[in-house]
């Protein structure tokens, strides 16, 4: 941390150093006030509940936030964790219907990765949209966010595929242990975000596709004329966050063993909220994965919490918004400081 | 001839003082009525600050503006403007999206009953202004669709609604095409009849010596020349502008010059509309050898630089770097076959300004630190390190947001990032723009000293003095095309000449 090097460990390094962790500290906050006010909270079976709870949300907010430090946004996620976990439905209840009278049954595994490479699919529709034809991003995704969830509806005919507890001699029976399994005593959804949480952490800080992630949305016009492929980066990200979706998807319908076409909905905004909480720049250039996970649990523990305490949902949603403006008024005070002690530095050393 | 044309306005002991510069060091202006008053000066002379001053959008430092006797301070623009003030910027400020119409009454709508815009009264008073300035625009249509002379009329139309008896113009000439030009000359000497006072920026001598009544220069932030126009010629304004004794930049190391290192060949780039932004244009540069492509705004100088780094797909023509053919069609390839580029707008183009100074050095060249996928962040730290040194950048530390830093030291992050990628020629556009006189003299070494080591430099410049000081070769561009070539110790009033003589030349015609 700069602030342990700095020469004088002054008032205004200790506040920028709590406004840094923010996240962190608000994490900690909340997870002491209910853990005083709300009994049983601090159960072993609360907090694996409330863990699945996130993992979902803070696996979507991962793709979410690597389109938002590139300037975009996603509005399509929710819509894609529809369409995957209809497709997962099909695929283990269904298979394929090949039309000469032949069904080609796919195992577990197999769903998996088709189902992931129709996340991928949208994604790639979504990226295509913004670099070659030069939609903006909200739009864009705007209308993949219409055209995945009808395509979900249509799948079924707006019914829920049920019972998706597999065929062992198809190699499905295995299908429902993704949402409901445990390996070493955590969830396998749980594994499922700590996986990709590494990948995406070690995506953003050690190689040069994160670093041009970050280039993209702090300076697109200056990032191209360093030579970073601007059409690339903004394709990967948008890949990346239709991956995370459809693993949302196949999760939520091996977890439920059914899948309906209204799975996911406004999932899109509580990504969002998580990546924003997390200290994500809406205007780009600006975002930690790490942040984005915290910020995913600190909305997950509040409205687990409130709902322990009895308190109504109705002002639930009131809380949750709350807290989300109160953590853009607290961004911008950091990068202004943070700003303001940058210069003060370097403006120091000119002297 | 004092009688004849009052002074409107004078500015007696002005200064400006911004972070790290004196933009004005005690200027004493008068501004003439009925009159064209010209201003001239190189870059960084201090003409828009000084201008900006009259206009309210800067304050001065110190010293006094007087007007009819009254000494008067400006804290905004509408200060400025309830004086009778009118400015109209380089770049304009209109919305191509509304009416004629709707720009002039811009954030000062007539309404009806403070209700609603009153559009026909907005309308009616829109084409009297066109009247008296004898165009012929019609005030409904949506600005865009005009030319950019006519879009400039507007703008000075927007002027007169406020009652301007003061109108600024600078650089109003830039982007008109020659018949454009006509236009507003018949504007001002009309506007002039009127008794308004105005007072015309421009780098184009010719043309001021053709409008201007009275000329006042300015050089470093100092008024080095003021009197009636009578007399002045192009020698004159060129000795006021850079004095006898021009400051020098000597060269220490002993030119290196090699083998051809870039060639480009008959490269175009047409212009929306008809012709060519880049007409044409051949050059080369050896290795060793500092080359300065010295013209006016608007010549096509950095168009063409962007041409080189693949910024206009619909340019034509061939570059060779070492004698090979240059296939590439994106910035990428390009930087990986040797080229590199210090975009003229720092902030737009050269940095990613919430980055690190750390990341934004290495950003062209994350490869070198990179195994297959995997970035060595000791191995980038180090690296951004060794350029800090080597370029002598001041930083307290290189994980402060870029941003943090002085112009100059902004400037070395973007020449430490080109240098990374080991090119072998440095196209520099504008290198001292917005950067102190301290810092200038060190770029310039650094340039020199790069090039001792054998790297070819292509520079672009608006400053003589600077393209004269720093250059092996000058090359003068105007209006796309290569109008002269000349020697490091070129005779300033010649270079000037090749690089107004086109326009001028078809102004004539």
């Amino acid at each position: 941390m700069t602030v342990a090097t700095a020469p004088s460990f002054d008032k205004t390094a200790l506040i920028l150093a709590l406004l840094r962790m923010r996240t962190f500290v608000a994490l900690i906050l909340v997870f002491a006030f209910f853990a005083i006010a709300a009994p049983n909270f601090l159960s072993t079976a609360n907090a694996v509940i409330v863990s699945k709870h996130v993992a979902l949300n803070a696996l979507l907010a991962i793709g979410m936030t690597f389109v938002i430090i590139t300037g975009g946004i996603d509005l399509s996620v929710g819509s894609i964790v529809g369409l995957c976990a209809m497709m997962a439905g099909w695929l283990v209840l269904n298979g394929v219907d090949l039309g000469i009278g032949y069904t080609v049954w796919f195992n577990t595994a197999e769903i998996v990765v088709i189902v992931c490479l129709i996340g991928v699919l949208v994604g790639v529709v979504n990226g295509l949209l913004i670099t070659r034809l030069a939609v903006a991003p909200f739009i864009a995704t705007l209308g993949t966010l219409y055209v995945a969830r009808g395509f979900a509806l249509l799948s079924s005919g707006g019914r829920t595929f049920p019972n998706l507890t597999g065929k062992p001699e198809f190699g499905t029976d295995t299908f429902p242990l993704i949402g409901t399994g445990t390996l070493l005593g955590l969830p396998v959804m749980i594994w499922l975000l700590i996986a990709v949480g590494l990948l995406a952490h070690y995506i953003s800080r050690r190689t040069t596709l994160g670093r041009h992630i970050y280039a993209v949305g702090g300076n697109e016009r200056g990032a191209a004329l360093s030579g970073v492929k601007v059409n690339r980066v903004k394709m990967f990200v948008y890949m990346f966050s239709g991956l995370c979706a459809a693993l949302v998807g196949i999760v939520i319908a091996s977890q439920l063993q059914a899948s309906h076409p209204a799975t996911g909905e406004t999932f899109e905004l509580n990504a969002i909220a998580a990546a924003v909480l997390g200290g994500t720049s809406m205007s780009g250039g600006r975002g930690k994965i790490g942040g984005t996970i915290v910020g995913a649990f600190v909305i997950g523990i509040l409205s687990d919490g409130l709902i322990m305490m009895g308190v109504s949902s109705f002002w639930q949603t009131v809380i949750k918004g709350l807290v989300i403006i109160m953590a853009v008024v607290i961004d911008q005070a950091q990068s202004r400081l943070q700003a303001r002690v940058a210069l003060q530095q370097e403006a120091a050393l000119e002297k | 001839m004092t009688q004849e044309h009052p002074i409107g306005l004078s500015i007696r002991g002005g200064v400006k003082v911004y972070p790290g510069t004196r933009a004005l060091k005690g200027v004493d202006f008068d501004l003439r009525m009925g009159a064209v008053n010209v201003l001239v000066g190189e870059n960084g002379a201090g003409k828009s600050t000084l201008m900006k001053a009259i206009a309210g959008v800067e304050t001065l430092t110190e010293g006094t503006i007087t007007m009819d006797g009254q000494t008067v301070s400006f804290r905004s623009k509408a200060d400025a403007v309830a004086k009778g003030i009118g400015i109209v910027f380089q770049e304009l400020n209109l919305f191509p999206n509304l009416t004629v119409a709707e720009n002039i009454f811009i954030a000062r709508e007539p309404t009806r009953f403070g209700v609603d815009i009153d559009a026909a009264a907005q309308s009616k008073a829109t084409r009297a202004l066109m009247e008296r300035l004898e165009q012929d625009i019609d005030p409904d249509v949506p600005l865009g669709t005009l030319r950019i002379g006519q879009q400039q009329v507007v703008e000075i139309a927007k002027a007169l609604a406020q009652n301007a008896r003061i109108l600024i113009l600078d650089e109003p000439t830039s982007a008109l095409s020659a018949a454009e030009v006509e236009v507003l000359f018949r504007v001002i000497s009309d506007l002039k009849a009127q008794g308004v006072g105005i007072v015309y920026i421009s780098h184009r001598l010719e043309e001021l010596i053709h409008i201007g009544d009275y000329i006042t220069v300015l050089r470093d932030g100092m008024i080095t020349a003021a009197q009636a126009m009578d007399g002045v010629d192009i020698p004159w304004i060129v000795r006021a502008m850079i004095g006898d004794g021009s400051k020098e930049f000597p060269r220490t190391e002993p030119p290196n010059f090699g083998a051809e290192v870039f060639r480009a060949d008959t490269i175009c780039l047409p212009r929306l509309g008809g012709g060519y932004t880049v007409d044409h244009l051949s050059l080369s540069v050896r290795s060793g050898e500092i080359v300065g492509l010295y013209g006016l705004m608007g010549a096509g100088r950095t168009e063409f630089l962007e041409c080189i780094m693949a910024q206009h797909p619909d340019s034509t023509g061939h570059f060779y770097i070492d004698g090979k053919l240059l296939t590439e069609r994106d910035v990428t390839g390009r930087i990986a076959r040797g080229l590199a580029l210090i975009p003229e707008d720092r902030k737009r183009d050269g940095l990613v300004q919430i980055m690190a100074i750390r990341e934004n050095i290495t950003l062209s060249a994350l490869s070198r630190f990179t195994r297959l996928f995997h970035l060595n962040l000791k191995a980038e730290a180090a690296g951004a390190a060794e350029f800090i040194k080597r370029l002598t950048i001041k930083v307290a530390s290189p994980e402060n947001p870029v941003s943090s830093l002085s112009g100059g030291n902004q400037q070395k992050v973007v020449i430490g990032k080109a240098l990374m990628t080991d090119p072998k020629i440095l196209l520099m556009d504008e290198p001292s723009r917005g950067i102190d006189i301290g810092a200038k003299a060190e770029v310039f070494r650094t340039m020199r000293r790069l090039a001792a080591d054998g790297l070819g430099i292509l520079f672009v410049t608006s400053d003589l003095e600077e393209v004269r000081a720093l250059s092996d070769r000058i090359l003068v561009m105007a209006d796309g095309k290569l109008t002269g070539e000349f020697s490091g110790q070129a005779n300033p009033s010649e270079v000037i000449a090749a690089a107004t003589r086109h326009k001028v030349k078809e102004h004539r015609t």
